[in-house]
């Protein structure tokens, strides 16, 4: 998950280019198209020392088919038709003929023997210098994503011609980010190329910056100097200790920052994983807190959650994008629904026998997992993500929040604090916390009791729906989701302190925080082991939990 | 309570013959087995066939399992979800005893160290494995592996007065995260495959059938000497402590007992009872690995007390007999509707047969056999109607 959002991330604004590119397309002016077409004339004829000269004019009329031209060119795939001399992109096909389309139109001529046609010849210095020119007309766009992209690629891949040009450049470049990376990029380059003195300006500019390229180039650069100490003997000059010691602070700086973000990072998981306890857990909370019941079949309202999400999704084809906003009530009322129907049929008749209510609850989720198993087949279904929950909120090179992510700790939030509104604002709230506080009291008030277990049921129950609609974003919808979850909620419930939200709340914080550090050092499983033990432990000290209730209530 | 009423010379023979009659029942069978697999050949109208000895002799392991379950859960209150985890250590105790005695017949034919452990490349054993080839060393390991971890939970959770849905959650933690454990290859127990493969148990080959026939028959010699143990345990001056807790730990407590001392002795003897099941379990079905510690193995053990009748020991072996024959039967004929079935006894047990069989059995039979040793039913506890009229909103004082 992380990965492909990293992956999308990356090839998004590539994508971009690519759009854009083609959105320009329109409004060339006629001009640069002609001078364009009067240049590729001349390029089957002209011979190889002339063509440095060629490809420069190719460029300079700054036509949005350049791009293609050069890449093609690069490649080479460039060809000409004999006949008639049409600059044509060519490339092998399986009948070892050629699939030719016309370069400037892309218009498709159809399949050509080899013989028909002829490669327009090309060599590396060539190469180099279209590669350069490419990166001049990237830098000077007028779209300051692509100017960003291509200082990018040029950290990356330096070359001379694109530095100088970004040396004027920088100059005159308006947005601030861009000019940042530009100057990052002169840096790089000065520490590479320039005098001790130049470098050692350089590593004070660089100090701060995260662009990976940067440390590498760093880091780079003290192993040459060692190894140039190492050869040279003991003598060192003054320039190279200065530089030498430079570099060290410098990398030592950047390593720093890096850390601080990478903690950053790891806190952002723990409190997305962390989300995704409060979710599977907070409905539990309201069942086990104000009903005393444990309800194991409470991972199974969340596969059923999930199981609408999948099934809105196959009734809405169309409307991927819009299908998480409708199933998220669809699913609270389904939860929801079987939840007051087993409340009604079953938990109803064992009051005040919990532990048989515990059995009889996971028999009743073995039968709904059987149930999906039989009606949607035991493999799991694949829940599509709309395009809104993918890519990422770039913050610096290092660090990026991942919609999703953000999106479901926004979630769970809100989630939360409605639940909480509905408990401490409204009347049904009051008659719940009334009857979990004290139940013949609230009665002899003229509380329906019995209505408000149901309720409450259901609305514990429609609570995990919901979750069942966001674990199906990160994981595989099959008859098996509920069970990976239970535990881990229960015991967010039982650290929390039983029937208290705000507990809830710091303890699946807490809890997925927690597994995400241990993670990076012991592993996702010795974590998970780490964690259990410690909870187990915990109990035993506070079998109450972090904040349990206190007050009459509590015996 | 009408103990106190009858004279002690009718109680004692009452005790003896409820006993006597369990005991005699399953030697009884015993001995019926093992003549008819032995005497008869196949086809004959009274063969007991092969299979059939090695599932029963798999029944009976269940049954020493459920006895220990319901010496906790029916005689003490404890709902141990996590028996399943000293059923597993048992049985890999016996599992590491039956890897060693492969020697060179592996597939990798090292004679020093198991298979797994040459695949993972390893190239001694680990410290806790030294001495497992010893028969001894087994014997101890299956009672002092669920026993010390059974005394170290027990410790822990009830001198903490940790009771009700809370232990019983705790219980479950600990065996998920013991099932994760031993699902690593690092542990040293074969991660994901476990230890399988075994070749001869004290010299007796596995395939063979009389082999089973000797497990089988060894097997209802542990159940049988379990049950003498339990019954003497929940009739004795402790039993009737441990009961005694399970209605009121409070009133219990104040009137001077040390409630956890009891709790933790009677949760480690169940759990070396269940050690000895698993152990006589893994040579049976040729295997263990860490499935036997899922969450869901332990609730099962669970059902089957329950639906035999929890506060009786001959319940829980009618229960685990019965429930494991219905899902071999179930699997076997509609795989898919066993979890619907199993799924149904659940709900229908605890809404309809609160007692479950052994509530059923005709009174008088239930009261002379067993009312008098295993004492009250759980249900008509005092407690209990409190609870029920009481909020309950803190599920781990109610019980």
């Amino acid at each position: 998950m992380r990965l492909l959002s990293k992956l999308l991330s990356t090839l998004l604004p590539i994508f971009a280019v690519c759009l854009l590119s083609f959105g320009s397309f329109a409004n060339t002016p006629t001009e640069s198209q002609d001078q364009l077409t009067e240049l590729m004339t001349q390029l089957p004829t002209t011979k190889l020392k002339q063509m440095p000269a060629l490809i420069t004019a190719i460029a300079e009329t700054k036509a949005p088919e350049v791009r293609s031209i050069f890449t093609t060119l690069m490649n080479g795939d460039l060809y000409y038709v004999k006949s008639g001399k049409t600059i044509v992109k060519a490339q092998k096909n399986l009948s070892k003929n050629y699939d030719v389309s016309n370069i400037l139109t892309g218009e498709s001529l159809g399949e050509m023997k080899k013989n028909k046609i002829k490669k327009i010849r090309t060599n590396n210095a060539l190469r180099g210098k279209m590669r350069g020119l490419l990166a001049q007309i990237d830098l000077t766009d007028a779209n300051e994503d692509i100017r960003l992209q291509a200082v990018k690629q040029l950290l990356d891949k330096p070359n001379t011609a694109s530095i100088t040009a970004l040396a004027t450049l920088v100059n005159t470049e308006k947005d601030e980010d861009v000019k940042e990376l530009m100057h990052v990029a002169l840096s790089v380059n000065s520490l590479k190329t320039g005098m001790i003195t130049e470098q050692l300006g350089a590593i004070e500019n660089l100090k701060g910056s995260l662009e990976p390229s940067v440390r590498n180039m760093m880091i780079k650069k003290l192993d040459d100097l060692t190894q140039q100490l190492a050869q040279q003997g003991t003598v060192k000059t003054a320039d190279q200790a200065a530089l030498a010691k430079a570099l060290t602070l410098a990398i030592d700086k950047i390593d720093e920052r890096r850390n601080i973000f990478e903690i950053i990072e790891n806190l952002f998981f723990g409190l997305s994983l962390g989300s995704v306890f409060l979710l599977a857990a907070i409905g539990l909370t309201i069942t086990f807190g104000v009903m005393g019941v444990i309800n194991m079949a409470h991972g199974e309202m969340m596969m059923l959650g999930a199981y609408t999400t999948y099934v809105i999704q196959q009734a809405f084809p169309g409307l991927i994008e819009y299908s998480l906003l409708m199933a998220i009530p669809a699913a609270f009322l389904v939860s929801g629904l079987v939840g007051v129907l087993i409340e009604r049929g079953v938990i109803r008749h064992l009051k005040g026998r919990p532990l048989e209510t515990l059995l009889a609850t996971f028999g009743i989720s073995l039968i709904l997992q059987q149930l999906v198993r039989t009606i949607f087949s035991p493999l799991n279904r694949q829940v599509s993500s709309p395009e809104w929950m993918s890519g990422s909120l770039e913050i610096n090179p290092v660090f990026a929040l991942t919609y999703n992510r953000l999106y479901i700790i926004i979630f769970s939030l809100m989630v939360f604090f409605a639940l909480m509104l509905i408990l401490k604002k409204t009347s049904l709230g009051l008659h719940v916390r009334a009857v979990s506080q004290d139940r013949d009291m609230a009665r002899a008030l003229s509380i329906k009791s019995n209505w408000v277990d149901a309720i409450t049921f259901g609305l514990g129950s429609g609570i995990a729906g919901v979750a069942g609609v966001v674990l199906s974003q990160l994981t595989n919808v099959g008859p098996n989701l509920g069970q990976a979850y239970i535990i881990d909620s229960f015991l967010v419930v039982v650290f929390g302190g039983v029937g208290n939200l705000w507990g809830t709340l710091v303890a699946a914080m807490s809890l997925g925080t927690i597994n995400k550090f241990l993670e990076p050092l012991t592993g996702s499983v010795l974590a998970n082991i780490i964690v259990l033990v410690g909870l187990v432990l915990f109990i035993q000290k506070r079998p109450k939990g972090l904040f349990p209730q206190k007050g009459r209530s509590a015996d | 309570m009408s103990t106190f009423i009858q004279s002690p010379f009718g109680q004692k023979i009452q005790k003896l013959s409820s006993l006597h009659f369990v005991i005699g029942c399953l030697l009884i069978s015993t001995l019926y087995a093992t003549v008819c697999n032995l005497a008869f050949t196949e086809g004959s109208f009274l063969h007991v066939s092969d299979y059939t000895i090695s599932l029963f002799g798999k029944y009976l392991c269940y049954a020493l399992l459920a006895l220990a379950v319901d010496l906790v859960w029916g005689y003490c209150g404890i709902l141990s979800l996590g028996h399943g985890a000293f059923f597993a250590l048992g049985g890999y105790a016996m599992g590491m005893y039956l890897m060693r005695q492969i020697g060179d017949r592996g597939v990798y034919g090292n004679p020093d160290l198991p298979d797994f452990m040459v695949f993972l490349n390893w190239s001694e054993m680990p410290w806790y494995w030294a001495g497992s080839d010893n028969i001894l060393w087994m014997v101890a390991m299956v009672f002092i592996g669920p026993g010390l971890l059974a005394y170290v939970f027990g410790n822990l959770a009830f001198r903490s007065r940790v009771s009700g849905v809370y232990l019983s959650i705790m219980t479950q933690a600990v065996t998920y995260a013991l099932m994760l454990a031993f699902f690593r290859n690092e542990m040293g127990f074969g991660g994901n495959n476990g230890l399988t493969d075994f070749k001869e148990i004290f010299g007796l080959s596995l395939q063979n059938p009389s082999t089973k026939l000797v497990l089988f028959v060894a097997t209802s010699v542990a159940l049988c000497i379990g049950y003498i143990i339990s019954h003497y345990i929940v009739s004795s001056k402790m039993g009737r402590v441990v009961t005694a807790i399970r209605d009121a730990e409070s009133r219990t407590r104040f009137v001077g007992f040390k409630t956890e001392h009891y709790k933790v002795w009677i949760f480690v003897v169940s759990a070396m009872l269940a050690g000895v099941a698993g152990a006589l379990y893994v040579p049976q079905v040729g295997i263990i690995n860490p499935g036997e510690f899922s969450p869901l193995n332990s609730i099962e053990m669970v059902i089957w007390v329950a639906i035999g009748g929890r506060g009786t020991l001959y319940g829980a072996i009618i229960g685990a007999v019965l429930v494991s024959y219905a899902k071999t039967r179930f699997t076997a004929i509609m795989p898919e509707a066993w979890l619907f079935a199993l799924g149904g006894l659940f709900v229908l047990s605890t809404l309809l047969l609160p007692k479950g069989i052994a509530g059923m059995l005709p009174a008088s039979w239930a009261k002379g056999s067993e009312k008098e040793n295993d004492g009250i039913e759980p249900s008509d506890n005092y407690e209990n109607k409190r609870s029920e009229s009481n909020n309950i909103s803190n599920p781990a004082e109610a019980k």
